[in-house]
């Protein structure tokens, strides 16, 4: 079970209290009507689904009830960073190496 | 006869009917820990922004708390913070918070839950153990003090946990989880103990 | 008296502790502190097992969890059978009850050992090649036969009567091994205060200083010490002491399970105590303590009964006083056999000679054995073990050839040299690397905060294990919670220490034999097989495991893998670490389903919810039916009556006079603030700015793709209040769906949703007297039609109590739902139905209300849609606002799909024949003589008989259904084709006159 750093309670807690909730930094268009059948197709069908750093929304279901976005590694399942909704996707991201020097 | 009935109506004749709270008096008791369902209690959920907190507080009576995981209590009023724009107040004292947030033009949303939420207190050595049989929260009292409240879970169940001393805490959950949450609390007192 | 191997004076035991047990309908006596193995063998026992593949006769090979051959039955009663048991971990009580496994009739005289002689059927890769063809075999014949033969034991045929408890635990120091290493790690991080978690499998810890006679620490005996130091552990209050527990797997960020064996111990445990223990610990530093696992040697008919690791042999002897032999033989390919050597020969047993398979050993082990006058041949190999039921010899070559000697044994103790337990570490994702000089593969890159330290790290000796390992722990506190204490770090005074020996097949089981010397007992995997698997194409180690079995199940590799790999290796002419170890994986050691299952059974599988009105239905004698979580109330059978008559007379009594129905699982949301209007246009299809406090609407929830999601009847109770209803089994998600859109998309609104599900009890009163039976209740409340129209909302009291009392109908009749506060609820119904009994009104269930609403042709969410309806396809276009500019799904009802001619819309079905009533799901097509496959345009998503139009009725999605009416189609069932006409959806009252009736 993943801890998971809640931006909103600013501490990790238990995987348990989490829903993953796809894909984040899809705006929906302020003209959702006026959309093209191609734009529309590339907003809700499209997802990048990278081998790797994958940008992702969560709901602290259980804890806080906040939706936040998540900085996620898919090869190592290691989570970089959280951050609120509403947010910029980050254009930096901290350096997490899945290895821990032997001690 | 559709007609007569549909007169305005005017006085009633039975103002009561009896209140019947889930669980009512259930309560159990191992080596390490009692479990026990609560009195009724005045609920509301309260919704508001940062700006309005000031006037809500001075309305309700007891400051609410602004740092996740934690509760302000004050004559008998408990305000939980349950996220950055959410509050659990219960009120044991038998006054309503729901008229006191009625007066308060700043912007919110109170809606009253005295009746979905169901309260068991678990007390004793064993408390955090008991708990902790199926919350996955660290109980301890360096990360958990008295006083301190969330949402999270029990097994299956959503539950608000607020730890009302070192060794007491009262759990909430929604009335129809009420008997799962105080069957598996009361099977993990058996085992709270160790 | 407990055995006659056991040797006065030897071992930690107190004789007068008696305890009887059973093993195979035979009586025997051993000792508390016993385990089953050491019991046996006090009593001259090896023979315990029969082998998987082979049937072969097997004895016991190690004094611990890596034991691959002693696997028995343990049974308390019918219901308390536990297979596959390892007899070296199972601790004696009296009255323990065991049994041999995998033999029939007898284990000394078994039948399936036919297998071992027909062996050569039965080579790597076996089942692969074997059961290729023909392919109609496989499901009839060979699938059964294997399933029948695959795995050991007996599972038990009763429920389990045990209870499991479980424990999520924090700590800032977990130690998982609890011998040298680990007592000193958990000792450095519990002196600085910091809490501590300290694990060990066994019932005493001490490790490896169970049987090391060689050990001093702090002026005690190393055994002693442990003891001491675990004493003074326990009474820390900062320090949690487990023993007889299990790591089983190292998951994400330290977060380790454990399994602690409560009760399996003990002659007659209470009901209160858990069977076993699930502790979910999340550590914030880990130190791995978990010591080496001794190597057999790998020579032909090594598995014979008998034969075992020397290091177990000592364990025996130290610590259970028990010789395994009396005339022993001891192979080995290092010092550590020596030990046993010397300590059985000074017990008095005779050991008849030492094979080392090295050339020119020296040290004071082997002087020690020598001056007790053990005979010690070097260079040599033992090359075949005598005897079936029991090793009767050993045959004894040069390793590089030469004459042949037999010399008499009963039993030889064998070590190859000790591997680390690096398992933990490789399933915290740890790589590990290969010490060239050591030929051992050691902790290498970490990828969680944890450290291995002693055995498992591949750290040789005692002082050097204890230097590191309290470092470690000191480390571990440090970084774990910035905690320092005084260094009291216990200082050795004697020690034995040895590494290195050998890896894979010994002289006389090379390649060019086909002798059966056994890599991974468990499986009966030989070397022959691992050479075999690389003959035929096999090159990754992964891939061997997979084709040989080495490594696999229970064993998860512990005695095996480094063998296997050495000699995968050689036939594959590679360095070892070329070829690369085999992934381990959880759990360490099997794991009862009771404890991952734990409190999750019987009433706390799942929540039951029930209503508030709950009692008084069940009271009535109502038959419930599961929705989601929720018991329902389905029928309330009088008199003898069947489920048709009770809802027929359900449904005839709501449209005659009224009827009462517990809707309280409906889904309740409010929503609140100065934009919850503008908030629910977007949610909802339909337009709300300008629906008036006081009025209801019927919405409907789209998702994005432009699908029903959901719907209900939404009430406004002030400009900035709405009460909203879902469906009972969408409540969650449309809570979830609706924060998801204010929260991420329109967080600008000032509007906050709040679930009242639960605040609520609601009670339908529907039918033509349904205002006569509230009325008398209600306080403060019009209740006439002008006041109280169709699709409107008050708020009153009733029964003194507050009240929504919303007039709508989900029936069709003149309706009300009455909301009352959830605790009033049952009192307001009993109230209520006070009220009906005076007009013949009747309670119904869920199926009555399905009945009268499909009467009604109102859809049910996620019966009559599957998420690939649009509100056209439901005939439910008028409920979407045309006018507006926005809301969720108003691009996606526009896809060029769902706006193409011939999609499937909801239209009714009336039966030819109207007495029969159609199944739901039923394929509908046009014509019925066409060949199969057919082609179906549409089902049935709703069927009822219908007492109140006197035939059955049914709702139904047809392709281009609503330019069909009228139209004649066919349902092929089994018995014959049904003929249907196309009708509108509305059955009954189709002017809607009755909703003011």
């Amino acid at each position: 079970m993943l801890l998971i750093r809640c931006p909103y309670c600013e501490e990790e807690r238990p995987e348990l209290e989490f829903r993953n909730a796809g894909e984040a930094h899809i705006a929906r268009s302020a003209n959702m009507a006026g959309e093209s059948d191609d734009d529309f197709e590339k907003f809700f069908f499209i997802r990048s689904n990278p081998k790797g750093i994958i940008y992702e929304r969560w709901r602290h279901m259980h804890g806080c009830a906040r939706f936040f976005n998540a900085v996620r590694d898919t090869v190592t399942d290691k989570f970089i960073m959280t951050y609120r909704a509403g947010e910029p996707k980050p254009s930096k991201l901290p350096i997490i190496s899945n290895e821990v020097v032997a001690k | 006869m559709a007609k007569a009935a549909a007169k305005k109506t005017t006085s009633v004749a039975s103002p009561s009917v009896e209140r019947r709270p889930a669980l009512a008096g259930r309560s159990t008791a191992a080596t390490g820990a009692k479990v026990e369902v609560l009195p009724p209690a005045e609920r509301i959920s309260l919704r508001a922004p940062e700006a309005s907190t000031a006037a809500l507080s001075k309305a309700l009576g007891v400051t609410l708390p602004k740092k996740s995981k934690t509760s302000a209590t004050k004559a008998g009023r408990t305000a939980l913070w349950l996220g950055p724009d959410e509050w659990l107040v219960i009120d044991e004292a038998g006054n309503d918070p729901l008229a006191d947030c009625a007066a308060v033009s700043a912007l919110h949303s109170a809606v009253g839950i005295s009746h979905r939420n169901i309260a068991i207190g678990v007390t004793g050595a064993g408390a955090a153990a008991a708990i902790n049989s199926g919350c996955p929260q660290d109980l301890s009292l360096d990360a958990f003090p008295v006083g301190a409240a969330s949402r999270t879970i029990l097994g299956k169940a959503e539950i608000v946990l607020l730890r009302t001393a070192a060794d007491g805490f009262r759990v909430e959950c929604w009335r129809s989880f009420s008997d799962y949450v105080f069957t598996f609390l009361s099977e993990g007192s058996r085992d709270a103990a160790v | 008296m407990s055995g006659a191997f056991r040797i006065p004076g030897a071992g930690r035991l107190k004789q007068a502790k008696t305890a009887r047990f059973n093993f195979d309908g035979q009586s025997y006596t051993g000792i508390e502190g016993d385990t089953l193995a050491s019991a046996l063998l006090a009593n001259g026992v090896h023979l315990v097992g029969r082998s998987f593949k082979y049937h072969r006769p097997r004895g016991i090979l190690s004094a611990g969890a890596e034991e691959p051959n002693a696997l028995v039955e343990i049974k308390r009663d019918a219901a308390r059978k536990t297979p596959n048991v390892r007899a070296t971990v199972q601790e004696l009580y009296d009255g323990l009850e065991a049994q041999s496994q995998n033999r029939w009739p007898s284990l000394s005289f078994d039948v399936g050992a036919v297998n071992d002689i027909a062996s050569p059927l039965f080579s790597a890769g076996f089942y692969y090649k074997t059961f290729m063809w023909p392919k109609a075999a496989w499901k009839s014949l060979y699938e059964p036969k294997i399933r029948a033969a695959a795995g050991l034991g007996i599972s038990p045929d009763k429920p389990d009567p045990d209870h499991y408890s479980s424990r999520y635990a924090h700590c800032d120091v977990l130690v998982l091994g609890g011998g040298a290493a680990g007592i000193a790690a958990a000792l450095a991080a519990a002196e600085t205060g910091v809490r501590v978690i300290l694990a060990d499998e066994q019932a005493e810890f001490g490790g490896s200083l169970r049987f090391e006679t060689g050990a001093g620490i702090d002026g005690q005996y190393g055994f002693a010490w442990a003891q001491a130091a675990i004493a003074r552990l326990q009474g820390m209050d900062n320090v949690r002491v487990l023993p007889r527990t299990t790591a089983f797997g190292y998951y994400a960020q330290n977060f380790v399970g454990l399994v602690e064996r409560v009760s399996d111990h003990l002659s007659a445990p209470g009901h209160d105590l858990p069977r076993e223990r699930l502790w979910q610990v999340r550590a914030k530093r880990v130190v791995l303590a978990s010591g080496a696992i001794e190597r057999h040697m790998v020579f032909a008919d090594n598995d014979r009964p008998g034969i075992m690791l020397a290091g177990s042999a000592r364990t025996y002897l130290n610590h259970y006083g028990v010789a395994v032999g009396k005339n022993v033989g001891v192979y080995t390919a290092n010092d550590s056999a020596y030990a046993a050597a010397i300590d059985l020969k000074k017990a008095g047993v005779n050991v008849a000679a030492i094979v080392d398979l090295r050339d020119h050993p020296t040290g004071p082990v082997i002087d020690e054995a020598r001056a007790l006058g053990i005979e010690v041949n070097f260079g040599r190999a033992v090359i075949r073990a005598g005897g079936k039921l029991r090793v009767s010899s050993m045959t004894v070559q040069p390793k590089n050839g030469g004459g042949e000697r037999t010399i008499p044994v009963d039993a030889i103790l064998m070590s190859a040299g000790w591997t680390p337990s690096v398992h933990l570490f490789s399933q915290s994702r740890g790589k590990v690397a290969f010490n060239d000089e050591t030929k051992r593969f050691v902790p290498g890159t970490y990828a969680q905060d944890c450290v291995s330290v002693g055995a498992c790290n591949g750290t040789d000796g005692l002082s050097a294990t204890i230097d590191e390992a309290y470092a470690a722990g000191e480390k571990a506190a440090k970084d774990a919670a910035a905690k320092t204490a005084k260094s009291n770090k216990p200082k050795v005074d004697a020690s034995e220490s040895w590494s290195r020996g050998m890896l894979g097949a010994a002289p006389g089981a090379g390649p060019d034999t086909t002798v059966k010397a056994f890599v991974d007992f468990q499986n009966d995997v030989t070397a022959k097989d691992i050479r075999q698997a690389v003959h035929e194409g096999m090159r990754s180690i992964e891939h061997v495991k997979r084709f040989t079995t080495n490594g696999m199940a229970t064993d998860q590799g512990k005695t095996s893998n480094m063998h296997g790999l050495a000699i995968a290796a050689e036939v594959l002419g590679k360095p070892i670490p070329e070829v690369g170890l085999t992934t381990f994986r959880a759990p360490y050691t099997p794991v009862t389903f009771g404890a991952i299952v734990s409190h999750a059974r019987g009433p706390l599988f799942d929540p039951t919810r029930k209503t508030a009105i709950h009692p008084w239905g069940e009271a009535q004698g109502a038959v419930f039916e599961d929705v989601g979580q929720w018991k329902r109330a389905w029928y309330f059978p009088k008199g003898g009556e069947d489920m048709h008559a009770a809802v027929d007379r359900e449904c005839v009594a709501v449209r005659k006079t009224a009827g009462l129905f517990d809707a309280s699982t409906l889904g309740k949301i409010e929503v609140v603030g100065p934009d919850a209007a503008k908030f629910m246009e977007l949610l909802y299809t339909n337009p709300w700015e300008k629906l008036e406090p006081g009025r209801c609407r019927y919405g409907i929830m789209l998702r994005e793709d432009g699908f029903i999601y959901d719907d209900g009847v939404v009430g406004r109770l002030a400009p900035d209040r709405f009460h909203v209803t879902t469906t009972t089994g969408g409540a969650p998600r449309v809570m979830n769906h609706m924060e998801d859109y204010l929260q991420t998309e329109f967080p600008q609104l000032n509007v906050w949703l709040t679930s009242i599900t639960e605040q609520w009890a609601v009670i339908a009163v529907q039918g033509p007297k349904s205002r006569d039976i509230i009325a008398p209740l209600v306080e403060g409340i019009d209740m006439s039609d002008e006041a109280l129209p169709h699709m409107s909302v008050r708020e009153g009291k009733i029964c003194g109590v507050p009240t929504r009392l919303f007039r709508m109908s989900f029936t069709g009749e003149r309706g009300f739902e009455v909301n009352v506060p959830a605790d009033y609820g049952q009192a307001v119904w009993e109230a209520l139905w006070a009220e009906g009994q005076k007009h013949g009104a009747a309670a119904y269930g869920t199926e009555a209300m399905h009945v009268l609403r499909a009467e009604k042709g109102y859809i049910i969410v996620g019966q009559d849609t599957d998420g690939t309806v649009t509100p056209n396809d439901a005939a439910l276009d008028w409920a979407v606002g045309k006018k507006k500019a926005d809301f969720v799904g108003i691009r996606g009802m526009a896809r060029p799909d769902l706006v193409a001619k011939g999609r499937k819309q909801l239209v009714g079905l009336k039966t030819k024949d109207p007495k029969v009533v159609l199944e739901e799901g039923a394929q509908i097509v046009e014509d019925p003589k066409q060949a199969i496959p057919m082609k179906m345009i549409g089902h049935v998503t709703s069927s009822y008989w219908s007492e109140n139009c006197g035939r059955s009725i049914a709702l139904a999605l047809v392709a281009g259904g609503r330019d069909r009416m009228g139209d004649t189609l066919y349902v092929p069932m089994p018995n014959g084709v049904i003929e249907v006409e196309v009708s509108g959806m509305v059955f009954f009252d189709e002017t809607g006159g009755r909703l003011n009736g």
